[in-house]
């Protein structure tokens, strides 16, 4: 007898990988319009504002950016992507080009949630778990937890796009929320 | 600025801190003109709190004037707030349905990650209670951030002291709550555990929402005599068998609601207690619950069980045949502080609500190791101590 498909994401499987990439990915409902969440995602020069792990990230050309990553003792780590499957109001892909040092793809989706309660926001990330020396440097600033960062990211945005500001914490400008 | 300072268990010091700043728009600076140690702040004080790290400033039971105020901030310079204990973004979902203290913006990300995993979901932000909450410095202090300035803080009318509004801050509200998850109902009986200051303001809610008869049920003599003014019957359990007592006050019905305002440091010399507290000094994040127990039991079939004690963690032996098989209705949670506030500010301006008879101690803040160790040590006498960074000492 066949087995009846099952619901959840892959994410959510007891098997993610896809084929030799892991997925990773979260989902959170935020108390915004669909049309405003996306056009402030479109935009990837605001991803750094709540994405932590980001320097910058910078636009080569109309589909093309090309993203700094924070690493310690003033090093950076550089990915370019390239946009794939944008459906206005609905969906935001991108995959990394050749040549970048990280292999990547990502995809964010934009649903109505239910009864007016805003938009669920759905963020997957496939990566290629990273291995030589850039990739240990990798692993343990940015990939190390994907998941972690994925979850830190969208709670981000989530309390960015509802409150117009990002919680910390910390009580002055050179604490660091630890007190 | 000077600041109660944690350093570990029952080791609490006034120790020098850099002044607080605005770090966000809706942020505001306040200067504490009176703060309260609260029976939940002597939790951290016994260590049974997980979370905690050495330099955390305490206090969630502040007022004062406002001295600084961030872009976005609806408050002025110079206005008198009192700020309630849970931080609460006004904007998510659970703010939306006045679930306040459920806030899904208000805990930084980065401690969120300790309560998903111990709860389930993330706890909204809470003033100097542990990083499971947020890691919010609290106001037992000169000064304090106060994010979400919007939402949070109430305006203190003009001549009303700060001893008659300080507990709007938490334990008024609370007790309120309290009460009100107990879902009285004409000719209900209401059982209260613990005397204390949130028990006591559940006695005084119970009777304004209608209970025919609080029982109030506690050891400390002067603490019982608090509940009696204020309406309650009282039942000290260590001269009398608590059931037994409370089946034959209700017609051997039992109480129609039960309030557990004791939590997870349930005193009292009986098994499964002492094993509770063997399990507590090994780890924080065990609980003891005798007093939660002996509710559950005591509550009639299909009543009501409230419970406003802080637990933080696990607790064993938990009677849950008794709600299964009884049939019983089990409400909890942090104050939803904002759904509240407004309306008992004005019962405490009409006069239907005091608080101040609990005041016991007023204490300067360089005194508040004093302060803790009385409030922990002398529960009879000390009901409650008030902080006042401005008096001398």
């Amino acid at each position: 007898m066949a087995q009846a498909q099952d619901d959840a994401p892959k994410r959510a499987q007891r098997d993610d990988k896809e084929g030799d990439l892991a997925i990773v990915g979260r989902s959170v409902t935020i108390a915004r319009p669909r049309n405003e969440l996306f056009a402030f995602w479109r935009d990837f020069t605001n991803l750094p504002t709540f994405m932590e792990a980001i320097e910058s990230i910078q636009m080569t050309g109309e589909n093309r950016a090309v993203w700094t990553v924070r690493a310690p003792a003033g090093q950076q780590v550089t990915m370019e992507t390239e946009l794939a499957g944008v459906v206005e109001n609905e969906t935001i892909g991108w995959h990394s080009v050749g040549g970048s040092q990280i292999r990547t793809a990502g995809m964010v989706t934009f649903t109505d949630a239910p009864a007016g309660r805003g938009t669920v926001v759905s963020a997957q990330i496939a990566y290629e778990p990273p291995a030589g020396d850039i990739g240990r440097l990798v692993a343990k600033l940015f990939m190390a937890e994907p998941n972690i960062q994925a979850r830190h990211e969208l709670k981000r945005f989530k309390m960015l796009m509802e409150t117009g500001e990002i919680a910390t914490s910390a009580y002055h400008k050179t604490n660091d929320g630890e007190q | 600025m000077r600041a109660l300072t944690w350093h570990g268990t029952n080791d609490v010091r006034v120790d020098t801190h850099p002044d607080p700043e605005i770090m966000n728009p809706r942020d505001i600076i306040l200067k504490v003109t009176s703060t309260a140690i609260c029976g939940s702040d002597l939790h951290l004080y016994d260590g049974v709190i997980p979370g905690m790290k050495s330099g955390d400033i305490l206090g969630h039971e502040f007022m004062g004037e406002v001295v600084e105020t961030g872009s976005k901030s609806t408050l002025r310079k110079g206005q008198r707030v009192v700020v309630p204990f849970t931080i609460s973004c006004g904007q998510c979902f659970f703010c939306q349905h006045e679930q306040f203290s459920a806030c899904d913006n208000s805990n930084p990300v980065e401690k969120q990650d300790a309560s998903e995993k111990l709860y389930g979901h993330a706890v909204g932000g809470i003033f100097g209670y542990s990083h499971l909450t947020g890691g919010y410095a609290g106001g037992q202090a000169e000064y304090v951030r106060v994010p979400f300035s919007d939402v949070g803080p109430i305006v203190v009318p003009e001549g009303m002291d700060d001893d008659k509004v300080l507990f709007l801050s938490d334990i008024l509200p609370t007790g309120w709550m309290a009460a009100e998850n107990a879902q009285i109902e004409p000719g209900d009986t209401v059982a209260v555990w613990g005397a204390g200051p949130v028990g006591l303001f559940a006695v005084q809610s119970a009777v304004i929402m209608g209970a025919e008869q609080v029982i109030c049920i506690d050891h400390h003599p002067h603490r019982l005599e608090l509940a009696k003014k204020l309406g309650a019957k009282i039942i000290n359990f260590q001269e009398t068998h608590v059931r037994e007592a409370l089946m034959e006050m209700t017609g051997g019905i039992g109480p129609d609601a039960v309030i557990d305002a004791v939590g997870m440091e349930a005193h009292g010399f009986v098994v499964d207690n002492v094993l509770d507290l063997v399990k507590q000094k090994i780890s924080p994040g065990a609980d003891r619950g005798h007093a939660l127990r002996q509710a559950l039991l005591a509550c009639r079939k299909g009543g009501r069980v409230s419970v406003p004690g802080v637990y933080g963690g696990m607790l064993d032996k938990w009677p849950l045949g008794a709600m299964m098989e009884k049939g019983l209705q089990i409400r909890g949670g942090q104050t939803h502080m904002q759904k509240y506030t407004k309306d008992l500010l004005r019962r405490v301006e009409e006069g239907e609500i005091d608080t101040t008879f609990l005041i016991s101690h007023r204490l300067p803040l360089e005194e508040a190791p004093t302060g803790y160790k009385n409030f922990h040590d002398k529960q009879n006498e000390w009901t409650k101590v008030v902080l006042k960074p401005g008096m001398t000492t």
